[in-house]
């Protein structure tokens, strides 16, 4: 099972969705809580159909449009998207009117946008696609569900090319109710210094990334070797094991990855995983990199990591701000992206030049 | 040649019965389980639904929860029921060699939860234990962790149509040897979120819904779980076998966020392609379980693309929702496995309260319970929001 990236786009908190690369200048955030630098949706999107659109629906039909017409092609054999909570601003729009109106409510907009999966369906729409679509919503696994499920329908040959996603909004509510679960920060920190706080709680994030992935290689793109999920590991042992027979899988050492993002988030609860294996597994000569601190966690956000490892792949550029120790920049070849999230949804993707 | 997908387990909770046995006494004598809502708080409680005649409570006990039983959703609940018999009908072991995955839907989630604390929520933090039972992932993971299935977890929520997609999606995992065999199905409750959201847009049936009736006015809502055990055919055993997935397919209408396209493209592609990869003959189709949903719409679109693809001869049809109600997210796993018991118990169920055919369609569902008839193989349509359509084929072995 393996694939070619021809376009991504990438609606985060950094200045991404120009499509131009990694960004020049890295934004900082002093709140605990990241919002994506959304693009002039008029430029991609009906501006009668902006107006209704809630701020995910945006998101994803904007990310999905951008990443269609840097790819100059016009209408994907399938859609498929990740997105762990779905629609969360209707759905508490939904849920208030519900309790205002002592359930005389009115107008079902809110709840028909709460469906999770009207961005996908919204894109067909747009793009009048009548093809497979598919919306997956389990945590931290739904962008990587998304993925292998495009790697499936390529594999099997029932599509050539895929249009697939990874999107999740951070509402102001769901930020509150997480952080009374501590999944964040007590004291507002700055994004840039997020690994430098040895404490619980992370800073929370969104996002909207596409992707095109195709069966057939063009202009050196950027290949997914593979994906794999594991849900709920016992022991750092168990972690190694997978890790080591995923590359097994796909013939490939573990000193041949050039590259390696991690999905650390400064959660001291949760990044101790990452440490063991930069101490104790890892080869000591790939490049460590992780991205949370720039797009936030959120379920995901490993589709942010896959965006970004297309870039380095394609501009064998290595920007400073991610890079776990300073090193000298080298070619990179093999990327391996390490994500889990809470301990909970674990996953691997691989991805090379050819 | 890919793998074939055996069915060798299913697991049923319906308003007609908490599990298979029961619902096969209430469809063997045509007994609906839709009733006036008593269970669920709403203010809607005129409106008829299709309520699972087990509490919280009595799931909890049944299903011997002691840790942290507070927090278990009715999603989760219904859903680790239905998932467990399934496994059981089975003969299902644990086997440290096999990868067994777990592809459940869902639309609500933990809403149950949600609709009842969110409220609070927002001024205080006394509730938010419930907070991580909100979302989709949940029953997933309650149900895996209740059955120690581990290998490969995946929560499918494509509206109404979201429980075939899993059942579909489990078949290609296996077929691309991701795993060998795979819990599959879904799981939703009954919410005031749903009835409500379903009521604004005017598409509740006051009275028990009516597929295909020239009458009909809207839907009736429900709930349920249900789960299908399948496996590929090199691990598969035969005294175990009930049916073959030979067909599976989704296409969309691309045509309006909540209608179906009037001619119903989504649907017949849908079909279509269930068929073309079984390379089963339409002539062979035996019995299709509609959609059906009463609502106007839906009901005369999937009629036209059915009209499409079998006119002339349009092979026996039935919505069995009139039964078991719209359980949404589950309806796809419900008629799954009243599908697979059409194949195996050689039966065709009734179209309950039907009376006048629909102007403009050439054909009327079944209104009488026909057993001892030969039942090759069964066409299952779900269709969902966001003009998501699936199809399932099942055949006898």
């Amino acid at each position: 099972m393996a694939a070619f990236i021809t376009s991504t786009a990438c609606i985060s908190p950094q200045n991404t969705s120009n499509s131009l690369g990694f960004p020049n200048e890295i934004n900082e955030y002093s709140s605990n809580i990241l919002k994506c630098v959304e693009p002039n949706y008029k430029d991609y999107i009906n501006p009668l159909q902006l107006r209704r659109m809630s701020k995910i629906l945006k998101m994803g039909l904007g990310a999905s449009m951008i990443c269609i017409k840097n790819d100059n092609q016009s209408n994907p054999d399938a859609i498929i998207v990740g997105t762990g909570l779905g629609c969360g601003e209707d759905l508490e729009k939904f849920l208030n009117s519900i309790t205002d109106s002592n359930e005389q409510v009115l107008s079902p907009t809110p709840f028909i946008q709460s469906t999770h999966n009207m961005v996908a369906a919204q894109i067909a729409v747009v793009l009048k696609n009548h093809n497979y679509n598919m919306t997956y919503c389990h945590r931290g696994f739904s962008f990587e569900e998304a993925l292998i499920d495009a790697l499936m329908l390529i594999n099997d040959g029932q599509a050539k090319s895929v249009l697939v996603g990874g999107i999740d909004e951070m509402t102001e509510n769901n930020f509150k109710f997480f952080n009374y679960l501590d999944y964040w920060k007590k004291e507002n920190i700055s994004n840039l210094h997020l690994f430098e706080h040895n404490n619980s709680g992370s800073i929370a994030g969104e996002g909207a990334c596409f992707f095109s992935i195709k069966a057939e290689n063009s202009n050196n793109a950027t290949c997914i070797n593979d994906v794999s999920l594991f849900y709920k590991p016992q022991s750092n042992c168990e972690i190694e094991e997978k890790i080591t027979s995923f590359l097994k899988k796909n013939n490939i050492e573990k000193e041949k990855l050039d590259l390696i993002i991690l999905g650390m988030n400064g959660d001291n609860n949760f990044d101790s995983i990452y440490k063991h294996l930069i101490k104790e597994y890892f080869y000591s000569g790939s490049l460590l990199t992780n991205y949370k601190h720039l797009c936030g966690e959120y379920v995901t956000s490993s589709s942010f990591a896959l965006w970004l490892a297309d870039c380095i792949l394609k501009d064998q550029y290595i920007p400073d701000v991610i890079k776990i120790d300073k090193f000298e920049n080298k070619i990179v070849k093999n990327i391996l992206i390490y994500n889990h999230y809470r301990n909970i949804n674990h996953s691997l993707m691989l991805i090379s030049l050819k | 040649m890919p793998r074939r997908i055996f069915i060798t387990g299913i697991g049923i909770v319906s308003a007609i019965g908490n599990n298979i046995e029961e619902c096969l006494i209430s469809l063997n004598s045509c007994k609906t389980g839709i009733a006036t809502i008593s269970r669920l708080q709403t203010a809607h409680n005129k409106i008829p639904a299709a309520e699972v005649k087990l509490s919280n409570e009595e799931l909890i006990s049944i299903l011997d929860i002691n840790e942290g039983k507070k927090f278990y959703s009715r999603t989760a609940l219904l859903g680790m029921l239905a998932a467990k018999e399934a496994l059981n009908y089975s003969n299902y072991k644990y086997n440290k060699t096999l990868r067994t995955g777990l592809i459940s839907a869902t639309t609500v989630g933990g809403m149950n939860f949600s609709e009842q604390y969110y409220k609070d929520l927002l001024s205080s933090d006394k509730h938010k234990e419930y907070i991580e039972t909100f979302d989709c992932g949940d029953p997933a993971e309650r149900i895996a962790d209740f059955l120690k299935i581990k290998d490969y977890i995946a929560t499918v929520s494509t509206a109404c149509s979201s429980s075939a997609n899993a059942i579909m999606i489990g078949a290609r995992l296996i077929k691309n040897n991701i795993i060998d065999r795979a819990l599959v199905g879904g799981t939703d409750a009954l919410t005031k979120f749903t009835v409500n959201g379903f009521n604004s847009l005017e598409i509740l049936d006051p009275t028990p819904c009516k597929p295909f009736d020239a009458n009909r006015k809207g839907l009736t809502i429900g709930e349920g779980a249900a789960y299908l055990l399948i496996e590929s055919e090199d691990i598969a055993e035969k005294q175990n076998i009930i049916c073959e997935l030979k067909g599976y397919s989704n296409a969309n209408d691309a045509f309006h966020p909540t209608a179906s396209s009037p001619e119903g493209q989504g649907a017949y592609l849908a079909m279509k392609h269930s068929l073309d990869m079984s390379s089963v003959e339409p002539s062979t189709i035996d019995y299709i379980n509609a959609h059906g949903t009463g609502t106007d719409i839906n009901d005369f679109s999937e009629g036209k693309a059915i009209e499409k693809l079998f006119s002339p001869n349009i092979p026996p049809v039935s919505s069995t929702k009139a039964f078991t109600g719209h359980t949404l997210g589950a309806a796809g796993a419900i008629e799954a496995v009243l599908s697979v018991l059409s194949i195996k118990n050689q039966m065709i169920y009734p179209n309950l309260h039907f009376s006048q055919p629909i102007k403009d369609l050439s054909f009327s569902p079944v209104t009488n319970l026909i057993k001892n008839v030969e039942i090759r193989n069964v066409l299952s349509n779900s269709f969902g929001f966001g003009g998501n359509n699936t199809s399932l084929l099942f055949s006898k072995c």
